[in-house]
């Protein structure tokens, strides 16, 4: 064959079908990204406007302290008289400006230490010890003394989160980038002279996205979570703020008498929790195409 | 499809009669296999061959009942093994069958093998499975099996795990396996495909002697006509899941009457070196002096194990020719490539290019020479970053040293037809292509840097028969054409010598022969060398050519 001859007469192969499920298709075929984005979708919503429609959380009435759930207050009153339905709404703002705060500063620090750490071979023991130290600290130890360092704000207790959360994505996005330095398609981009940012930013960067958004989702469920813990224990976002960890703390005395206290905030953390961890599970599953194929 | 007048042909042990497999909806075509028959006989070997995409695995899957019947579903036909059904068999009857009646050899023996048991008790497993022998029995039958397949030392082995044997060694275990309960048939899916061409030759040497001594029928799947011709009795040509032709070895090597079978074998490329003029010393665009490349430094605390990747290389390319390093795995001549591109830091020794030494220079100084030299890999499949255009990915390099985006597109373009696809292919991402076009792909970024040297490393090798013709086609093609020096690395014999104008054989990290490819053939000067020429499949057989 001269290859001057017809040179149209290579036309790239048709795809098969199976190759051009778009986007929408994928997500369709995995329901548990769909339930999941309707739960946490629902649970933003209740934080965004939710508060607009209900009294003042820390408004107290003494008068109607520890009443049952009723036609007044839907989920009753705590032993201040507060409506804990006014706390728990307003409570989802915090837990889920948590949950997206710290995974999105954790994910986003991750990403770049871990390419720093994967890519350039010297750095890789000095930064990868650091993190074996801050993973061998229990995290909600870390984060009490963090807090009791810089005082309980929402601020603090957010970095109070992140810090224990970053080793763990530097770690998954290090090893991203381990195999994929290793790609043919990356050693012909060193060959053809580009520059290492670029070969970072071009090559590298987009295959850690997957894994990414799905560790970031994971994360979120467990900032929640943490910072709903911190609150139990007294050491977290200051007792006057309504958050889940906080209002369940607060019932904790009451638990017996008046159990709505802590029932309903943990009801709303636990469906909000899970909500992000099927989304997560969900979009693995589409995300990661080991999985995928066998579908 | 002449029907082959057989040459009375033994008992069939395996009768494939009319089978059709389904593959799953929304696949490229309906079928996998479609209405194929064909006859295995006691003591015969049957070579099932055809390009990837063929159907061969297929069929060897569904004999042996391992094929995912969700996805893969036998239609019609039958698979008969000694006149039994095998299509009807439930999972348990087929297990009882596997081994017993029927066995199979994988391609690649690291993996079939279990890595953390002794090899000698994963024959053992076989027979205590089906057997109901005693453990001193199961042991003599054992170190029999093994000492049926040439493993030295039976005893010592016995007691070793996959990773302390070679891959030849490996091989034969799995053989020992398959051979061990005797059955009547055995399948072999490209055993040694993944092997060196040395150990390749003991392992069909093998495969046959036992095939003769134990009466056993063998389904023995390829793609290398070399290995057919080295131990086919009767050959069956597959192509899209339809058989094209079948019949006697010698007359389809030698008189092939199907148009595809004439184009494969024709496509298969001679071991004898063409005539070619003595190339003329041109200007020098690539030398290297004594270059040494070490792994293992040890860390910080013990000193690590040293491995000599490759010592002392001497090598001078000059413009317009190509320089082919051969070698089996292990030889260092893909750690001279990567030296040469600087992908690794060499040891020491010096590379000089365009009259500046770049063995020691950093990244920085390094840059304006890497335009110099060029490479194409042997994946085609991971060559190319699948979330970026073929565009993207050819114009990523001129736009490094500062050529314009509409410039770079406008050479992109160029290139595409001097590689033989369309320019407006370069919008389309990689997995639209198939691995020859993605090759071709691959060489036209490396011209866009207008290199002076190209280097091919095995950019052949994953390639099928017919398409790997037309790539070496285009890479003599496109070495005349912008007077590049081509360093041409591969394990394939038969490749070099077509495309060779010297050869440089390599073993354990050392250039053992360096000379003229006509030379080099016909009077190997080095033991290593004529090993290797002795090895190569098929060397005895004229393959017939197209008329």
């Amino acid at each position: 064959m001269s290859v001057d001859a017809n040179p149209q007469a290579m036309e790239p192969e048709s795809v098969p079908a199976k190759a051009e499920l778009s986007q929408w298709q994928i997500i369709r075929s995995h329901p548990s990204i769909i339930i999941g984005g309707i739960l946490l979708g629902i649970m933003i919503l209740i934080g965004v406007i939710g508060p607009l429609f209900t009294v003042d959380p820390i408004a107290l009435n003494p008068i109607k302290r520890l009443k049952p759930p009723q036609a007044e207050f839907f989920f009753g009153t705590d032993f201040l008289g507060r409506d804990v339905f006014a706390r728990v709404v307003h409570g989802a703002r915090i837990s889920l400006v948590v949950g997206l705060a710290v995974s999105a500063i954790a994910v986003g620090i991750g990403l770049i230490i871990g390419m720093i750490s994967g890519y350039i071979r010297v750095l890789d023991a000095i930064i990868m010890r650091i993190m074996d130290g801050l993973m061998s600290i229990p995290a909600i130890l870390l984060a009490i003394a963090l807090i009791s360092l810089s005082g309980a704000t929402l601020a603090t207790v957010v970095i109070a989160i992140v810090v224990p959360e970053v080793p763990r994505v530097v770690r998954l996005v290090r090893s991203v980038v381990l195999t994929v330095r290793e790609e043919p398609y990356v050693e012909a981009a060193i060959a053809a002279g580009t520059t290492l940012p670029l070969i970072l930013y071009r090559h590298i960067l987009p295959n850690t996205i997957a894994p990414m958004i799905v560790q970031a989702t994971y994360i979120c469920g467990s900032a929640m979570l943490t910072e709903s813990i911190l609150g139990f224990l007294g050491a977290g976002i200051p007792p006057e703020i309504p958050s889940w960890g906080n209002i369940m703390a607060e019932g904790r005395t009451y638990f017996q008498i008046s159990p709505w206290i802590i029932f309903y905030p943990g009801i709303a953390l636990a469906v909000t929790v899970l909500s992000v961890n099927i989304l997560g599970d969900g979009m693995r599953d589409t995300l990661d195409p080991r999985i995928a194929r066998k579908m | 499809m002449a029907k082959a007048t057989p040459t009375k042909r033994p008992e069939p042990v395996l009768e494939i009669k009319g089978l059709s497999v389904t593959l799953p909806e929304g696949a490229d075509r309906e079928f996998a296999i479609q209405d194929i028959s064909f006859t295995v006989g006691s003591g015969e070997i049957v070579c099932v061959v055809g390009e990837s995409g063929s159907g061969k695995s297929v069929t060897a899957h569904t004999v042996m009942g391992l094929i995912p019947r969700k996805d893969l579903k036998p239609v019609a036909g039958e698979a008969v093994l000694n006149g039994e059904d095998l299509l009807v068999k439930s999972e348990a009857e087929l297990r009882k069958l596997r081994g017993e009646r029927m066995a199979m050899i994988f391609q690649e023996p690291m993996t079939a093998l279990n890595p953390v048991m002794k090899v000698g008790d994963q024959i053992g497993e076989m027979l205590e499975i089906h057997t109901g022998m005693s453990g001193s029995e199961r042991d003599a039958r054992i170190l029999e099996v093994m000492t049926d397949v040439n493993l030295p030392e039976p005893k010592k082995l016995f007691d070793t795990y996959p990773h302390q044997l070679s891959g030849g060694q490996r091989q034969r275990i799995m053989i020992a396996m398959a051979l061990a309960l005797e059955p009547g048939l055995l399948i072999a899916d490209e055993p040694t495909t993944a092997l060196d061409v040395t150990t390749q030759a003991q392992i069909l040497v093998l495969i046959k002697d036992i095939q003769v001594r134990h009466g056993t029928g063998v389904l023995f799947i390829t793609h290398d006509f070399g290995v057919v011709a080295e131990i086919a009795d009767h050959v069956v040509v597959m192509q899209h899941g339809l058989v094209v032709e079948q019949g006697p070895a010698a007359q389809i090597l030698g008189k092939p009457s199907h148009p595809y079978t004439q184009m494969l074998i024709s496509s298969v490329p001679s071991l004898i070196p063409p005539d070619r003029p003595e190339p003329e010393v041109k200007e020098t665009a690539l030398q290297v002096h004594n270059l040494d490349k070490t792994y293992g430094d040890g860390g910080f605390f013990k000193k690590g194990r040293q491995v000599k990747a490759a010592q002392g290389v001497e090598l001078v390319i000059h413009r317009g020719e190509t320089l082919g390093v051969v070698g089996e795995s292990g030889s260092g001549k893909s750690t001279v490539a990567r030296c040469i591109v600087r992908l690794i830091d060499p040891t020491g020794g010096e590379i000089m290019i365009s009259g500046q030494n770049i063995a020691g220079l950093a990244e920085k100084a390094l840059r304006p020479y890497r335009r110099d030299v060029q490479i194409v890999f042997q994946d085609p499949y991971r060559s190319l970053n699948p979330r970026r255009t073929v565009g993207q990915s050819i114009v990523e390099g001129p736009m490094n040293f500062g050529l314009s985006h509409s410039d770079a597109v406008d050479r992109a373009r160029e290139l595409m037809r001097v590689v033989g696809l369309s320019p407006d292919a370069l919008e389309r991402f990689p997995h639209q292509f198939s691995g020859g076009q993605r090759q071709r792909i691959c060489i036209a970024r490396a011209l866009a840097m207008e290199p002076k040297v190209l280097i091919a490393d095995e950019a052949v090798s994953a390639l099928d028969v017919s398409v790997q013709a037309q790539v070496l086609e285009l890479l003599d093609d496109v070495r005349k054409r912008f007077d590049l020096a081509m360093l041409f690395i591969t394990h394939d014999l038969r490749v070099a010598a077509q495309i060779c104008d010297r050869i440089m054989v390599m073993q354990n990290g050392i250039v053992v022969e360096h000379g003229l490819t006509a030379q080099v053939y016909a009077n190997p000067g080095h033991s290593y060398t004529e090993a290797l020429l002795s090895a190569a499949p098929g060397r005895h057989t004229e393959f017939a050519k197209l008329a």
